[in-house]
């Protein structure tokens, strides 16, 4: 198993009282609420703690891209990779991923992820996402075209890649005249590209399908949807006619080890529940614009909706018990990782050891316990 | 007073959609806003009176097939221009509400030659500088509900509705052909207003003066850009002029059309 560590970068110094007056820390939270040279101390202890998974003995760190709001501070995560590169020497470095929909021109982000490649000399992992529903609403980009934009920007991507320039791009939403990347990828044909999902069948069969076999990564579900959804990517695999490899199936949750599954509990709690009721908090409309999932999937949520009783905040122990959180014990965290690895072929897990308000050095001890606790017996 | 009205498939090219028609006489075509259509409502009825009352789906919204090929609010006036010429309608009365007054507007830049009169109720498709439209993408339901209605005693009724299954699923799929058609640029069409001196026939436009969804600011820009152009603010009204305030909005939209029939 590959471990990857992963960042998302949260505001922590956010004045929480002041940020539930407004509908979410997304989009319309007043960025009169940051401080600048409080989110400049942020970056440098972030940047820091990635850098030193490298002589934990992670296999790859990792960052992603989120605009405007408090939950995560990397709009541009090449910036963050920039600085990684420059301060690593053999890990990989994965950004899963760049929101390929909402930019104007994917160009942008090929020459980017090709600069990077370049300047690590191979160490790039690409991820691909369409951004969450709130970032229709802080970029303008009409969701209803989300999925198809995708699909083309990928296409457009992976062509300026490999494909001898220039040439014309010729599509619905992109039409480029010349491309022509300089510099090309570092690596040959192109870096892997992942594709971060909540696990929605039109993601995972295009991600399975045979002339891509992309590493499907799960990201922040309940350990049973978690088993389901990469099941499901491999069952497509297999009508397509090929059995998927361990590499293809990774799994990104919030991950905090301590000594015992009390005090883990008792340390990870408060900062659990700030990233899912604090950072992570948003309306349906804000989560899921019209057109940025099937009007089917739509209708099922809305009927999901109804069933269940809305409006119940998800506790650290609620958290806990779906597994959607690991936090224990080193024998809890391994055992429930040993599962999902048993029951689905589990191969890249992406623990992120710092969530919510964690402060830095739980942050440290949790990670540190973890490299030499947990990943040498998952290895 | 028990008018009966008919619901018909009409296939135009190869979309069909549901029209409703009720009435006789000279022909008004009335073009439904972004909520899609409701019911039949005493405004409809009223002008029953004197005309044939013609009020389609739209591509897209409730009983009407999605098209593909309908992508903007350009491409839905091309679409009424098609449905008006299939249905033989030579000289008509327009009427659009929000979205539909949009819709109307673009159909008369291109064509105006079967339309004898143009209604514009708290119309979209132009910007005015610095008053952004009511973002009913980021409202909730009840937000969206409240601020149709100056009077919250309408939003009270609607909002004590529990809608059916089948409700649930048109209004969805009337918002996602709406965010299709006016998430971006949001509800207006920058090519639009430098074109609305074409619209040389006569116009009303009718506004509620308190409007969270289409400011009421916008009134003025299309009274300024319509050549032949009359305005009527409803006191005490929101975005529907022609619902919460119909007993007044009503008989000047029929004074207006009667007074220029030629």
């Amino acid at each position: 198993m590959k471990f990857v560590s992963f960042h998302l970068m949260p505001y922590r110094p956010l004045d929480f009282e002041e940020a539930s007056k407004h509908r979410s820390a997304w989009v319309v939270l007043p960025n009169s609420l940051y401080d600048p040279v409080k989110g400049a101390d942020e970056y440098e202890a972030y940047i820091n703690f990635l850098v030193d998974c490298e002589a934990l003995g992670f296999d790859a760190i990792s960052v992603n891209e989120h605009h405007q709001n408090a939950y995560g501070l990397m709009p541009a995560p090449n910036l963050i990779a920039s600085a990684l590169i420059q301060r690593t020497k053999t890990i990989k470095i994965a950004i899963i991923g760049r929101a390929l929909p909402i930019q104007e021109n994917p160009i942008s982000i090929a020459e980017e992820y090709a600069m990077l490649d370049n300047l690590s000399r191979g160490r790039l992992i690409c991820g691909f996402v369409r951004g969450i529903g709130a970032e229709y609403h802080s970029t303008g980009v009409n969701p209803y075209f989300s999925h198809a934009r995708f699909h083309e920007a990928h296409d457009l991507i992976v062509q300026a890649w490999t494909k001898p320039g220039p040439f014309p791009f010729e599509g619905e939403h992109y039409n480029i005249r010349y491309v022509n990347l300089w510099p090309r990828p570092y690596q040959t044909p192109h870096p892997p590209i992942w594709i971060p999902s909540q696990g929605s069948t039109e993601t995972v069969v295009w991600a399975a399908d045979p002339s891509r076999k992309y590493p499907f990564l799960v990201t922040f579900s309940a350990m049973e949807l978690v088993i389901r959804y990469l099941n499901t990517y491999r069952d497509q695999a297999r009508q397509f006619g090929y059995e998927a490899e361990e590499g293809q199936f990774g799994w990104a949750c919030p991950v905090y080890v301590a000594d015992t599954d009390e005090r883990a509990r008792a340390e990870a709690g408060p900062a659990i529940e700030a990233l899912y009721n604090n950072y992570l908090r948003m309306p349906m409309e804000m989560l899921l614009p019209p057109g940025y999932t099937s009007l089917q999937s739509m209708k099922n949520f809305f009927k999901m909706r109804t069933a269940i009783a809305s409006g119940t905040k998800p506790t650290a122990d609620s958290l806990i018990s779906s597994g959607t959180a690991l936090i224990g014990s080193v024998e809890t965290v391994r055992s429930k990782i040993a599962e999902v690895r048993d029951k689905t072929g589990l191969g890249i897990l992406l623990p992120m050891f710092q969530f919510g308000t964690l402060s830095d050095e739980l942050a440290k001890r949790n990670v540190q316990l973890f490299a030499d606790k947990v990943m040498p017996t998952l290895r | 007073m028990a008018m009966r009205v008919q619901a018909d498939d009409v296939k135009i090219g190869d979309v069909t959609i549901k029209v409703r028609r009720a009435g006789k006489g000279m022909p008004v075509l009335f073009l439904h806003g972004a909520g899609g259509y409701t019911q039949w409502l005493p405004f409809f009825h009223a002008l029953t009176e004197h005309y044939e009352v013609i009020v389609p789906e739209h591509p897209g919204y409730g009983g009407s097939d999605d098209a593909d090929l309908i992508r903007t609010i350009p491409d839905m006036a091309m679409f009424y221009l098609e449905f008006i010429e299939t249905l033989g309608l030579d000289d008509i009365h327009l009427i659009g509400h929000s979205m539909g007054g949009w819709i109307a507007a673009e159909i008369l830049v291109r064509d105006r030659s079967r339309v004898q009169s143009l209604t514009l109720i708290a119309p979209a498709g132009i910007r005015v500088l610095g008053v952004p439209s009511g973002d009913g993408f980021i409202w909730n339901a009840e937000e969206s509900t409240r601020n149709l209605f100056h009077d919250q005693a309408y939003a009270e009724i609607l909002l004590a509705l529990k809608p059916s299954e089948e409700q649930v699923d048109t209004m969805l799929k009337n918002r996602f052909t709406s965010a299709k058609l006016g998430w971006k640029p949001r509800w207006y069409n920058p090519d639009l207003e430098k074109w609305l001196h074409r619209i040389r026939i006569p116009s009303l436009v009718v506004w509620g003066d308190d409007d969270k969804v289409m400011p009421t600011a916008y009134a003025d820009l299309w009274q300024k850009r319509l050549p032949d152009v009359r305005l009527f603010i409803a006191k005490e009204c929101g975005h529907l002029p022609h619902v919460e305030q119909d007993k007044i909005v009503t008989p000047h939209i029929q004074a207006f059309l009667k007074g220029i029939e030629r």
